[in-house]
């Protein structure tokens, strides 16, 4: 208690210290001027009566020293004093000082950046109220061939709502476009599609308006719409009457019922909000292609849920019909079971991975930026070896002459990290505004408390972790014996350096584990860009989408003539090579997949097995000349096909030959969509594989259609009509507005203004679906130069620093005969000798440490020696070059200047 | 600022201030309001020279026992007209002054009685 007492009256008295010196001043004059006078009174002389009182009183100074510790906090005024100490020190030498602080402040502000986008987007949860307990309900099915994985079919929407036991809400909801028309411009936003149960499940009460209810739900109730933050404040200008209002979206009337909050996100970002009805009356077994969502009741773990949802899907199985076609043993042998997982592995997808490594380059980085600034202190620090030397012989302990170094360095590491926060503040802000779309959660990204704590924590840590080493040189006991080897007499011993060889050898490693990443990425990269998508020059390749009018889209004949005549009058424009025409363009799986079963006639498939999944799409004549597809055998379709209604098929070449093995055999075999009635089709042709979902994986197996035949209604599964498609048009003349402009008359002036929209090229698709790449590959790049730079800088220090404490040995060996090349060469092998070490260690780490990012890379593996080999011989390359400038300039030193020097 | 004093002397001086404490407390307790130099001439005058302490060393004594609230200082002014430091004894340091006195004496006792078996015959 007294000593809490006592500390509180020390922190009050901190406060006030400068008043009390001056009042225990004047306390301390009466006291001895009292004394002096009773010394008067006694007899003595005025001089020696105050000679006597000052002996009396004691050592003036001393007791104010001892009353000061006991008054005040010693420990912070010291650190206050060191601390004022340090910043004079900095100001006093700027240019060291900026250099420090910029190399610190780009290492720490990477690291910094990288935190804050890692814990935005894998650490801090989901922001939904309580998203610990959102799960997303997916399937596996070990029956089926290659195992898949998918979320819900319709008819479990039912059964799961109605039989489970550890839901509190459940619902599906599944992501694609919606056409909205009878406004200015008409579009086609991004649409979730979502049934009664998700939005409750999520959680995010809406801005204005209401969620769906239960009646929004049911078929042939009026329908309705929600919007969301960002759609209602482009389109509508954030107007509150909104609600209410009517918009025509699918060409059906729908009503706004409400508007979500800003802070609401849901995966694929969705602009629009509609009801996903399913028909009660109408469900069979089959129909995935949704995906399902479910909050958890409290307490209830995954695994019990993992087992409530296998004790359902067993009532599943025998609640409903198969889908007509199908066995039901097919789905019996399935085995379907359960496989929940938390929603938020749902959302971040698979790119932790690239984040772990791209943090850890980056942290890899820092510790050679700390390397550098180690060496630049040791440096320093060897200029002050004289006044270290002074204060010791004075009294002050070594352990007071390294605190005072490590205030100065953690100073530095501190600013450092100031200027670093204010870095990577404005790298996030030109990330969000201009990252790639694959990166999920992007506009939650920002800097947060714990990304700020991280920052402070790295900068202290930095500061210690460089700080240490001239504390370590130079402040250790027995300062004043260590110092005495300083003076003329005396060249460069050998283990001086020592400690600046270990700094210079770190670097180089680190740099060169750093490089090998960057060169494993880039060939990543070459290797992506190498294959061949199935497509030429995608520059030249402009898509648009268009809408087909409601209106004609019962009469198939009328349509047929209406796209050819559109085809005919886009291929007159000035520089288009060529049009073609397709339900829809590669690389645009975010509107949704249409997979479905494939039968072949004469192939049996075991009874009891799904037929195989394979992509569908419709395409008109001349559409693989436009897109550069290469027809491998066979022909392409013909207009008269489409005329005459035959019943044609194109396929794919890998699925040729997984079915048939050579594509020539495919030709004249009968295939059909297993479904109600689908007519067998003969196949005519086969083209060359198209990497639709990405060159990253494999090309997907395709069957064309021929379009604009019997079924216009595609795509979007909720069973309203979207009627689209695209066309493709070859031009050395894509992407200019001319063009646009040209292409859009086109197609208005054959009926009427049809919405177009989706316009874009060929090649941004191509370009976005290789962001997530790119994205890890500048990362990297940034990293690998950054560190090349640095370790660069860091040899070139070392071989610097010893050519200027050997000068006068140079000096010497020049004026006895010394050939400059013979020099030369001697500091070159130093440097060489340093790379080589370096380079060496480094091979090593690197490949214990490749390992991990073996994920990313495409093409090569992890050990490539390619890879290797290049980066080490640029690395000592670099190495000699750095070694041989600083040498250079010691040899062009006239002997007698060198002899003459300090 | 100079780091001086060797880390023998500081047990002495410890020791040396709890007596000083005490000392202070009585005489304040005895003689009511007075200043630092007050204080170091009555102290020596009791102790009769025997305790040869520097009168500076007072001072953190002083300083010690005001921020443990043992007494209060206040500026007044002194015989000779000039601005002086008085110091107090509080309620709280009348107490303490109490607890030490009576430990202080059944120290000294036990210690007599220690000294006074030589005397007797321990058998």
């Amino acid at each position: 208690m007294k000593t809490l007492k006592r500390l509180f009256r020390r922190l009050t008295s901190w406060m006030t210290s400068a008043r009390d010196d001056a009042l225990l001043q004047a306390e301390f004059e009466q006291h001895i001027a009292m004394q002096t006078a009773e010394n008067l009174r006694a007899g003595l002389s005025p001089i020696e009566a105050r000679r006597q009182a000052l002996l009396k009183f004691g050592n003036v100074q001393a007791i104010k020293e001892t009353y000061r510790d006991q008054r005040g906090l010693p420990f912070i005024e010291t650190l206050v004093c060191d601390t004022r100490h340090a910043l004079r020190r900095m100001r006093k030498a700027p240019g060291f000082t900026a250099a420090v602080i910029l190399t610190l402040a780009l290492g720490i502000g990477a690291n910094t950046a990288t935190f804050a986008v890692i814990d935005s987007i894998l650490i801090r949860p989901l922001a939904y109220p309580q998203a610990e307990a959102l799960v997303s309900v997916r399937h596996t099915a070990p029956g089926l061939p290659s195992a898949p994985e998918f979320g819900g079919s319709s008819s479990m929407y039912f059964t799961y709502r109605e039989e489970n036991r550890s839901f509190e809400q459940f619902g599906l909801w599944s992501a694609s476009g919606a056409t909205v028309t009878g406004v200015a411009e008409p579009e086609m936003p991004r649409a979730l599609f979502v049934t009664y149960g998700v939005l409750d499940a999520v959680g995010v009460k809406p801005l204005l308006g209401r969620w769906f209810s239960q009646t929004d739900d049911t078929p042939k109730s009026p329908e309705t719409v929600l919007l969301t933050y960002g759609y209602w404040q482009r389109r509508f200008g954030g107007d509150t009457s909104i609600v209410g209002r009517t918009l025509t979206i699918n060409s059906t009337p729908h009503t706004v019922i409400g508007v979500m909050p800003d802070a609401f996100r849901f995966q694929r970002d969705p602009e629009l909000i509609l009801p996903q009805r399913f028909e009660r009356s109408a469900q069979f077994l089959g129909g995935f292609g949704f995906q399902g969502i479910a909050r958890l009741k409290s307490g209830v773990t995954i695994e019990q849920a993992n087992t409530d949802v296998a004790r359902m899907l067993g009532i599943w199985l025998k609640a409903w019909p198969p889908n007509p076609g199908i066995d039901h043993t097919v789905f019996e042998n399935a085995r379907l079971a359960p496989r929940l997982q938390p929603l938020k592995q749902d959302v971040i997808g698979d790119i932790g991975t690239a984040l772990w490594v791209v943090m850890g380059t980056l942290g890899l980085v820092l510790l050679i930026a700390c390397a550098n600034v180690a060496n630049l202190l040791l440096v320093r620090a060897e200029s002050r070896q004289q006044e270290i030397a002074t204060r010791a012989a004075l009294g002050a302990g070594w352990r007071r002459i390294a605190r005072e170094m490590l205030v100065e360095s953690i100073t530095l590491g501190v600013l450092g990290g100031a200027l670093g926060i204010g870095l990577a503040y404005a790298a996030l802000q030109l990330l969000v505004a201009k990252g790639p779309d694959t990166l999920p959660r992007l506009h939650e990204i920002g800097i947060d408390p714990l990304a700020l704590a991280f920052a402070v924590g790295v900068s202290v840590l930095s500061g210690a972790l460089f700080g240490v080493v001239p504390i370590l040189k130079y402040a250790r006991p027995r300062v004043a014996t260590a110092l005495r080897s300083v003076g003329r007499t005396f060249s460069d011993g050998r283990e001086r350096h020592r400690t600046r060889h270990i700094l210079a050898v770190v670097q180089v490693a680190l740099a060169l584990v750093l490089l090998i990443g960057s060169g494993l990425m880039i060939r990543t990269f070459q290797h992506l860009r190498s294959v061949q998508p199935g497509f030429t020059h995608p520059e030249e390749i402009q898509i648009l989408h268009s809408m087909i009018p409601m209106a004609i889209a019962k009469e198939p004949e009328r349509v047929m003539r209406m796209q050819h005549e559109i085809l005919d009058t886009l291929a007159a424009i000035p520089g288009v090579t060529s049009v073609g025409f397709a339900s829809r363009a590669p690389l645009e799986s975010f509107l949704g997949s249409n997979l479905n079963p494939i039968d072949a006639e004469d192939k049996t498939f075991a009874s009891g097995r799904v037929p195989p999944l394979r992509q569908i799409r419709r395409i008109a004549p001349g559409y693989f000349t436009t897109m550069g597809t290469r027809v491998v055998a066979g022909r392409d379709f013909s207009w008269t096909d489409l005329y005459d209604k035959h019943r044609v098929a194109i396929v794919s070449e890998n699925l040729a030959r997984e079915w048939w093995g050579d594509p020539g055999a495919a030709l004249g075999k009968r295939i059909r969509e297993v479904g109600p009635a689908d007519p067998w089709r003969e196949i005519v042709g086969v083209v060359e594989n198209v990497y639709d979902d990405g060159v990253h994986v494999k090309p997907p197996e395709f069957a064309y259609w021929p379009a604009l035949m019997d079924r216009y209604i595609w795509g979007g599964e909720n069973g309203s009509a979207v009627v689209s498609g695209m066309f493709a048009i070859r031009s050395n003349r894509t992407g200019t507005e001319g063009l646009l402009a040209e292409a859009q008359q086109a197609i208005w002036s054959v009926n009427g203004r049809q919405p177009v929209f989706l316009i874009t090229t060929l090649e941004a698709l191509y370009d976005q679906s290789m962001a997530r790449t790119s994205f890890t590959l500048v990362m990297l790049a940034i990293a690998g130069g950054m560190g090349l730079a640095i370790g660069i800088v860091g040899i070139y220090g070392v071989i610097a620093f010893v050519v200027s404490q050997r000068i006068r040995e140079i000096g010497i060996r020049t004026a006895l005969g010394a050939q400059p090349a013979g020099l030369l060469g001697m500091f070159v092998r130093h440097g060489l000798w340093l790379a080589g070490i370096g380079a060496a260690i480094g091979l090593v780490a690197a490949a214990g440490l490749t390992r991990l990012m073996s994920s990313l890379l495409f093409g090569v593996t992890a050990l490539d020696p390619v890879t290797y080999a290049a980066v080490s011989a640029l690395l000592i390359v670099a190495g000699v070059m750095a070694s041989y400038l600083p040498a250079r300039r010691a040899i062009a030193i006239d002997p007698i200047q060198a002899l003459r020097a300090e | 600022m100079l780091p001086v004093g060797s880390p023998k002397s500081m047990k002495d001086t410890d020791v040396r201030q709890g007596t000083l404490a005490l000392m202070v407390l009585k005489t304040l307790d005895v003689l009511g309001p007075l200043h630092g130099y007050g204080i170091a001439r009555r102290i020596e005058q009791i102790s009769g020279d025997l305790l040869t302490v520097n009168q500076g060393t007072l001072y953190p004594v002083l300083l010690k026992l005001e921020q443990e609230g043992s007494i209060a200082s206040e500026w007044g002014a002194s015989e000779n007209n000039r601005k002086a430091r008085f110091y107090r004894l509080t309620r709280q340091g009348r107490k303490q002054l109490q607890e030490e006195a009576r430990s202080w004496e059944q120290t000294t006792a036990i210690i007599e009685r220690f000294f006074a078996v030589k005397a007797q015959d321990l058998k």
